[in-house]
Formats: C-alpha cells, structure tokens, sequence
C-alpha cells in the first residue's frame, strides 16, 4: 500500500514514537508575528529556555501594526505598540531572521513567507497563527499552533502530536471564468459545514488544483481552517518548483538536489485516505457568505435560505442570531444588497495575483458614493510590485485607499475598524460577529467581487454588473 | 500548572454552535504581551452592555448567578473555531473554567486547552441536550461531577456519561507536567534526527 503526501512528510520527520498514536515531530522552520510570537518569546526567556536553533525561526510585524502611510512602531490600536517592542527585543541580538516594519521584505506572515521562500515543499513548518495551514499550497507540512506548542517547538524543534485522519478533495471540472479558488473554498464549506474536515489534514487535488497558480493555491489551503481542517497541503509541481527558485531562502546551491527531491513528493496511485470529497467546479459560480461563520456561504445568484430548511436544532438557532446580527432576512436575495465598505487584503487575498485580479475591474471606474474602500498589499514586496505595475493608480483614482501592508483591518484590535452596523464585503476569512469592529457586518468574496460590489455599490457579481473578466 | 481528577462544579449551558475564539476573547480585549489580565476580556461582547462602561448585560448567562460561579462551560460543536490566540483558554481558565463540554472543538483550541489545564470534554449533542435541562432546573443544586481518572462526568445520583480523553492529553492533565522539560530529556535522539534529518535536506540551515 503506497502513502500519502502528508504521510512522506509526516514520517520523514518523525523522531521517535512516543505510544497511544503519538509521535515526537521534527520542526522544520518556525514563524512568529508580534502578536502571538512576543508572548512566545517572552515566555522562554522568563523561564532561561534557549531557542534551539534561531536561524530556522523568523519573525515579522502584521497583525497591530498600523497601516497608514508613515506608521511607526506608535499605533492606533492602545498598548499595540508594546506587542512591536516587545518583539523586537526578543530578536536583537540573536540569530533569528526579522523583517522589522521598515524592512523591504515586511508583511503578513503568510504572504512573506512564500514570497520569500520560507515555507517550502517538504518541510515542516509552524507558526502560531492559524492561516498557517495557507502554506500547505507550496506542499509545505504547516499548520498554527498556540503559544505553548510554539514554544515547546522553539525550545526543542519538535512538536509531539497524533497524525490526523487524511481528506482528499479532488477539485475536478472546469474552472468557469470569473471564478476563483476563494469561490471553491467557501463553496466546500458552505456544503459540508465549518467543521466538516475536523480532525483531518485535507489534500487538495484534481485537474483545477493542477490549473491554479501558486497564489490561488495559497487562498484554497489558507481557508482549510475555516473548515475545521488541521491544515491542508497541495504536492508540489512545476509550478511550485519555479515559484521558488531564487528565493531568498530557497536553496540555492542545493537546488536541484531539492528540486529531485519536490517533483518526487506526491501521494501514492495506491495510497488511502479515511475520506474523500469530490466536487465539480464547472457549475460553480462566485460565492459571499451571509451570516457570522464561513459556512453561512452562499452563490451571489441565490437567495438566503429559510430558516425552517434547517433541521438542527442548534444550527437554526444560530442561523436566527446570524440574520439578526446581519440585519438580513430569511429568503432575501444576496444580490444587490448594499454595502457600506470594501477591504481587500489579509492572508487570504492580498497578492498581486489578487490585486491585479481586481484593479482590471477597478480600471477607469469608481466606486459608489459613499462607499469607504480600503486595498492592504499582504507585504512590502506586493506593495512595491504593484505600485510598479501602476496598480496603486487604479485604486486610488477609483476611490480606495491604498495602504503600508499589514493585517489591518481583516480584524478589529481596537485600532481601526468600520463601525457598527457598516456591511463590508472583504477578501478576508472570517465573518464572525464583531471581528472587523463592533456589530460591523462582514460579507466575505473574492477580490473580484470586492471590487465588483464596490464600484456598484452593492453586492454584485464582476459578470452581473457587465463587466469583463 | 493546576492538575486535576475529580471536582464538582456549577455547570452554565451557553449551547450555540461555532462559538468561535474571537467571541471568547475579542482581539482588543488582549491588551498586553501576557497570559494572565485576561479574564476581563472573557465574552466581552456578549458579557458587557457596553465595553467602555463595562456594565454587565443581564442577559449573558456568565452574568447570572449562579452561573457567576461555574466551573463548567457546556456548549455547542466546533467550540473554539478560528483564531489560534492561547489568550481564549487562558482568559476561561482565569476566569474559573476547568472543563467544557462540547459535541467538537477547534483542533488548535482543544490543544491549547490541555496545555492550560483545562478538560475538553468531547460528548454527544443529545446527551449535552437533556444536561442541559437538568442543569437548567436547578442550576445551583445540579452540579456536574467531572471524573478524569474513570473518563466519567455524572449528573444526578443515576446519570453517568462516560467520554474517551487521549491517553497521553489524560496524564498530561492529571500531572500537570512540564512538556519542554520532558522533551529536553530527548535531546540526545533529537539531535541524532537532527543531523541526519539535515544531512539530506541540506537546505533547512538558512543563513
């Protein structure tokens, strides 16, 4: 019997069996944000624990940080500056790698890290943040972990933990135009639920997956979580193999000793997973969630459903307090609905794939009156890439604002936020109640319906309001 | 950390689904680089009429007594879903919470739960259902027994569940041992991995 993709990674670090299924993992590389890596850091170093290898940690500022033009380590958000500090001290002087928010190579942890070649095909990676599964689309084994975990992995470069069940999901059909990997991920969990990977480390294959660029490949994994999945991975291909090369820490003079050894990784034609969902992307069309979880999701074309198609009891309930806390009606159409703010940006879609995706929409138009847009470059490098490429010119004469990259506001820190009851529809990964601000209502899409719904004014569909993709 | 076998508690049934990690402790409400200051910020947005005033909304069950006191949370799946923040589990375990039960929990939760000394008791929606009506008729006089050592939580003289508790999440709990120091005392065969493990992947040492 063959093996899985995760299975060749699993046990190729695997350091010893420690009994009742669990096993004693060698940690590859380790990331860190400010947020939770401080606490971390902080931590080890009240208890005198060294770090056992700093130069396979890296550390980086997203998540408090401000993201006006001209930030500093000051914030918005009140105390957000200690979190920056307190960071920053724990790295000085040691051999941990830091982009500092005036690094060239700043950014969200999980957009920096592919773009820098830190998370690659094979290794075993963590951070203590849970879009870390988004690096899973490299055929990286990552996935988040709490601070504790995080620090027994600093301290040691080893995590004990029992190996999940294994999910295939083979993404078959054809991809129709104006349909993104966002779509397919919140058309998976909309139909199997929040938790309907629970348990398990999903393996995304098929003809579409083989299709996707690496970014969208990255939004497909960085949602893994979201449907309760412990992370999800995706084998490495051509694709990945050039993606990489030249990185700053992909191999260099070992590379094609590691390019052998990526094109080899891939499951087994006999290897068996516990369960598989297939689905047929060519009917599928963009998706926006309705409620406060990513489950709530529905296709823009469809109305809400009634509450009385729910049969759970608990899952009624919630769907109530959703529309209640939505403002939204049981039944209504999605369509049409109208916003208040668009934001695009965060792990999950704020790549120059993602930027480029929507400024061809944004191209001579503006977006409605009254309307607040905000685009957040996920890193310093997108940033730069697109104001290059004259994207940043898009936005700004369309009506966004453009932003320094950072998390911003895909969560509300107690800096910037949208307001109560302001419905936003936003690249982001979660809708959950109060997440972008107090009672802010959050539509979650792709960046070609952020777009798309902003110079509209409404939620809309990039095809419905006569564009062309 | 805390270890425990057996306790009696106040139960509060806070049944909704996919109570995720933001609504146990808001982002803002974490507001040092700290594990402990954080039972303020527990429910905030539920907890709270307004959180400037921190005027507590008579509605939230935390808020009632005797649910003031409890040291179980029963709840509904998925508890703990979304973000990674350790500050969700240390703010209940600060708070008072010692056990939950839920049909499922977040997976990084769940392991943050076992670090901090909390059980996450995983039990069937049906069963959580008529706990929760026992709960419910007479909150301060229907405790839960929560037994770590035979895997059981009773509720009433006649009602014993049991549930399943990895093996080593079990002694974990009960020892209250410290894992780096446990696993330090491997150093020898981590370091044996570790030059082999890098000797084929040559890159993994980046400078």
């Amino acid at each position: 019997m063959g093996s899985t993709l995760f299975e060749k990674i699993w046990d190729q670090h695997s350091i010893c069996d420690l009994g009742d299924g669990n096993e004693l993992i060698y940690i590859d590389r380790i990331f860190l944000h400010e947020r939770t890596g401080s606490i971390a850091l902080k931590s080890l170093e009240e208890r005198k624990v060294p770090i056992r290898n700093p130069n396979q940690v890296f550390a980086t500022i997203d998540h408090i940080v401000d993201t006006f033009p001209g930030r500093g380590d000051k914030t918005l958000m009140p105390s957000g500056s200690d979190f920056i500090r307190s960071l920053r001290a724990s790295v000085k002087g040691t051999k941990i790698h830091f982009f500092d928010i005036d690094d060239l190579n700043q950014g969200i942890v999980h957009v920096v890290s592919p773009e820098q070649g830190i998370a690659l095909p094979g290794i075993t990676y963590i951070c203590p943040d849970s879009h870390t599964c988004s690096l899973g689309a490299l055929g990286t084994l990552a996935w988040g972990v709490g601070s504790t975990e995080c620090e027994h992995a600093l301290a040691t470069n080893t995590l004990i933990k029992k190996k999940p069940k294994l999910m295939k999901i083979m993404v078959d059909g054809i991809l129709p135009l104006g349909v993104t990997s966002k779509d397919i991920i919140l058309h998976l969990i909309s139909q199997h639920g929040a938790d309907g990977a629970k348990d398990h480390a999903i393996e995304f294959m098929g003809s579409v997956v083989e299709n996707l660029e690496i970014e969208s490949r990255l939004t497909l994994c960085n949602m893994a979580v979201e449907f309760g999945a412990t992370t999800g991975i995706i084998a490495p291909d051509n694709k990945t193999i050039s993606y990489l090369e030249g990185k700053a820490f992909s191999p260099e003079e070992d590379f094609n000793k590691a390019k052998h050894y990526w094109s080899e990784l891939k499951t087994d034609q006999d290897a068996i997973f516990d369960k598989t969902i297939t689905i047929d992307c060519s009917n599928i069309t963009p998706y926006v969630t309705w409620g406060t979880n990513p489950q709530q999701a529905i296709p823009i074309s469809h109305s809400i459903p009634f509450v009385d198609q729910i049969k759970n009891k608990n899952e009624k309930e919630s769907m109530i307090r959703a529309l209640e806390y939505m403002g939204l009606e049981q039944g209504q159409s999605i369509n049409n609905q109208k916003i208040d703010a668009a934001f695009i940006g965060s792990c999950t879609n704020s790549r120059i794939s993602d930027l480029r995706s929507a400024a061809k929409i944004l191209k001579d138009k503006k977006i409605a009156d009254n309307i607040r847009a905000i685009c957040v470059p996920g890193s310093s490098q997108v940033k730069k890439q697109a104001e290059e490429e004259g994207l940043d010119r898009i936005f700004k004469s369309a009506g966004f604002e453009w932003r320094e990259s950072g998390c911003s506001m895909c969560f509300f820190a107690g800096g910037e936020s949208f307001g109560e009851n302001q419905r936003v529809i936003s690249t982001t990964n979660r809708n959950f109640e109060n997440r972008q601000g107090k009672s802010t209502r959050t539509h979650l899409a792709s960046p070609m319906t952020v777009a798309a719904s902003a110079i509209a004014g409404k939620i809309s569909d990039a095809k419905s309001i006569g564009i062309e993709q | 950390m805390k270890s425990f076998k057996t306790f009696s508690g106040i139960a509060a049934p806070l049944i909704r689904v996919n109570i995720d990690t933001d609504a146990i402790i808001p982002s803002r409400e974490i507001k040092t680089v700290s594990k402990k200051g954080l039972s303020g910020g527990l429910f905030a947005e539920w907890r709270y009429l307004s959180l400037e005033s921190r005027k507590e909304s008579p509605d939230f069950i935390l808020n009632q007594d005797p649910f003031k006191k409890a040291s179980i949370l029963v709840t509904g799946n998925n508890f703990g879903c979304g973000s990674s923040r350790e500050h969700a589990v240390w703010a209940l375990s600060e708070w008072g919470i010692r056990a939950i039960i839920a049909p499922s929990y977040g997976s990084i939760f769940y392991s943050n739960c076992i670090k901090n000394g909390i059980l996450p008791i995983v039990m069937d929606g049906r069963v959580i259902s008529s706990m929760s009506e026992f709960i419910k008729d007479n909150p301060e006089e229907n405790r839960l027994t929560v037994n770590l050592i035979k895997n059981e939580v009773s509720y009433s003289n006649e009602v014993i569940e049991t549930f399943v508790i990895q093996k080593q999440d079990k002694e974990f709990l009960i020892n209250g041992l410290d894992q780096i120091e446990q696993t330090l005392q491997k150093n020898s065969i981590i370091s044996e991995f570790e030059t082999l493990h890098k000797k084929t992947n040559p890159w993994l040492n980046a400078s």
